[in-house]
């Protein structure tokens, strides 16, 4: 679904990613583990558009929807690619850093993920852009799941840390893609929604969706994951099934410890 | 006498009004801090004045005002798309002074210093607003649905959109919206409702020159956006009524009109300091900037 090749990237002096390679396949939820610092974050804003790569390349296959079928569609190089261009090639993503959009509420934040029909001045103007009936209803199962029902109305800044979390994930999922990354998605998170939050990803993956996970939590990782990439220092270190990871002296000595 | 003058007052609240709701469209809404706002109100009064000159009917002056404006505030969106805050607010000051040096200098269409007399008074279809009561109504009207308009706008998903965009550009484009996009028609939008404050002015006052739209016109405007609160169309027009009104009783108690000009500078200068310390999100505001 998405080939990652030789991807670098500085910013000044620091090296934050060095040829990094990875390939992220269809339908799996791979995982992307390694110190702070070891360039995580950064592959994904290189992938999603955010932060132009110095060198290399990123191919994204695009799925197309026929049918509730996914269709294998065409390689695309996304190297030079604008974040909203990528976004509607079926990409969407939660970044490290709460970035939802303070001063709406929790509904809004949700409503603005569902189309760009909102782009639109004069459908606006004229409007012919309603919130329907089906629209209300997406927003009310999503937050349902995240168990933030009763949150709906609430101005985003007001809410806690995790709460914005959980709504951010909520409104990733919401934004349409059929590929999904998600910068520690339950960092700040209880330990009960984890499981709910663990729960929900394998119920996407289920839906034929596909995944990039960063996570420093390992339970958490390693119950989800189907292919784990550890990276350090801007490069893979070494990649393979969480068992073999677990496992790989090189990764206990670099990150996982014991 | 004092009805007259009375009237005269709730004329340029009504004009205020248009040209502070379309700024705090820009400025509160989506986040644009656009100090060239007194230039589409400038461009729109000459475009109006040029054309009612020619014998042109008001209803086409004025259109003609709103639509060239709002040209320029798309042109203008252009090159400045991409600069954030204080950058933008400095590109667009920028364009306010380009905008008066071309009013003074291009004597050939603009009569330069010497202004635009004669400007006739309005009519619609042989129904003529020349005297000021009627046009009163009328700015009330043109007021009244400016801003039914601009609320209709930010209630809809696309007055969402942009306040997503205030909020977290990167954000927004990440969820696949075109943020250059948003941002171009906001400023030409509120362009376009300055740019019909214009003529309105252009065609009451009767007589425009390059002073009436210095920066030192744009301050008050400013004041009211940020007193009344970014983000709220009611603290907008709450404190256009009450700052264009507040320093008329000076007059009252005797100070000439030489005084009150510069004491409501003061005044206002006062009362954004204050909201500034105590108030910042103004009377009404609901929004925070980060
Ligand atoms: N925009 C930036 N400007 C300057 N340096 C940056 C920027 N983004 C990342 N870096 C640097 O790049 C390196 C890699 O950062 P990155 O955020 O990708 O790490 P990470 O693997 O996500 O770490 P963590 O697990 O702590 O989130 C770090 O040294 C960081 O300081
Ligand atoms: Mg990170």
């Amino acid at each position: 679904m998405l080939t990652c090749l030789q991807l670098v990237k500085s910013f000044g002096g620091v090296k934050a990613v060095q040829s990094c390679s990875f390939e992220v396949k269809s339908n799996l939820i791979t995982a992307l583990i390694g110190p702070n610092g070891a360039g995580k974050s950064t592959v994904f804003n290189l992938i999603s558009g955010i932060v132009k790569a110095d060198a290399g390349k990123i191919i994204f296959q695009a799925s197309k929807q026929v049918s509730s079928k996914q269709v294998g569609g065409e390689g695309i190089n996304i190297t030079n690619k604008s974040p909203e261009a990528i976004s509607n090639l079926g990409m969407s993503r939660l970044f490290q850093k709460s970035r939802l959009f303070n001063n709406l509420t929790v509904k809004d934040n949700l409503l603005l993920a569902i189309d760009n029909e909102d782009t639109k001045f004069l459908k606006n103007l004229l409007g012919k852009n309603k919130i329907t009936k089906e629209k209300e209803g997406s927003i009310k199962q999503i937050l349902k799941l995240v168990e933030m029902e009763s949150f709906e109305n609430h101005i985003a800044r007001d809410l806690s840390f995790g709460q914005k979390r959980l709504v951010e994930l909520a409104r990733a999922i919401l934004n349409p893609h059929t590929f999904l990354m998600l910068d520690e998605p339950v960092a700040g998170v209880n330990p009960k929604l984890r499981e709910v939050i663990a729960n929900i990803l394998l119920e996407l993956k289920a839906k034929q969706e596909t995944i990039l996970l960063i996570e420093h939590d390992m339970h958490f990782t390693f119950s989800v994951a189907d292919w784990v990439v550890v990276m350090q220092e801007g490069k893979v270190l070494v990649e393979g099934k969480p068992d073999e990871i677990k496992n790989n002296p090189k990764v206990l000595e670099a990150y996982l410890g014991e | 006498m004092i009805e007259a003058y009375f009237i005269h007052l709730l004329i340029l609240v009504g004009i205020y009004a248009i040209l502070a709701i379309s700024l705090q469209l820009a400025v509160g809404f989506s986040g644009l801090l656009n100090l060239g706002h007194i230039a589409f109100y400038c461009i729109g009064a000459y475009t109006s004045a040029l054309l009612a000159l020619q014998g042109l009917p008001f209803w086409f002056c004025f259109l003609a005002a709103g639509f060239m404006a709002m040209v320029f505030g798309f042109l203008l969106s252009l090159p400045t798309n991409k600069l954030k805050g204080d950058y933008l607010a400095l590109a667009t000051l920028g364009f306010s002074f380009v905008v008066t040096a071309v009013a003074l200098n291009w004597t050939g269409l603009t009569r330069g210093p010497l202004g635009l007399p004669g400007i006739p008074k309005p009519s619609f279809f042989g129904f003529s607003f020349a005297n000021n009561f009627w046009f009163l109504i009328l700015v009330l009207i043109i007021a009244t649905a400016s801003y039914l308009i601009i609320k209709r706008i930010i209630q809809s998903p696309f007055g969402k959109a942009l306040e997503a965009t205030r909020d977290d550009e990167l954000a927004t484009r990440v969820l696949g919206k075109n943020t250059l996009k948003l941002k171009s028609y906001s400023l030409a939008i509120s362009a376009f409702f300055a740019g019909i404050a214009g003529s309105l002015y252009a065609s009451y006052i009767t007589f425009i020159d390059p002073s009436s739209f210095s920066l030192m016109q744009l301050i008050p405007v400013l004041c009211i956006v940020i007193i009344g609160g970014l983000a709220s169309l009611k603290g907008t027009i709450i404190a256009t009524v009450v700052l264009t009104l507040l320093p008329e009783p000076l007059r009252f108690i005797g100070f000439p009109s030489s005084v009150v000009g510069p004491m409501r500078q003061i005044i206002y200068s006062l009362l954004l300091l204050l909201i500034l310390i105590y108030r910042p999100r103004g009377f009404f505001g609901k929004i925070e900037l980060e």
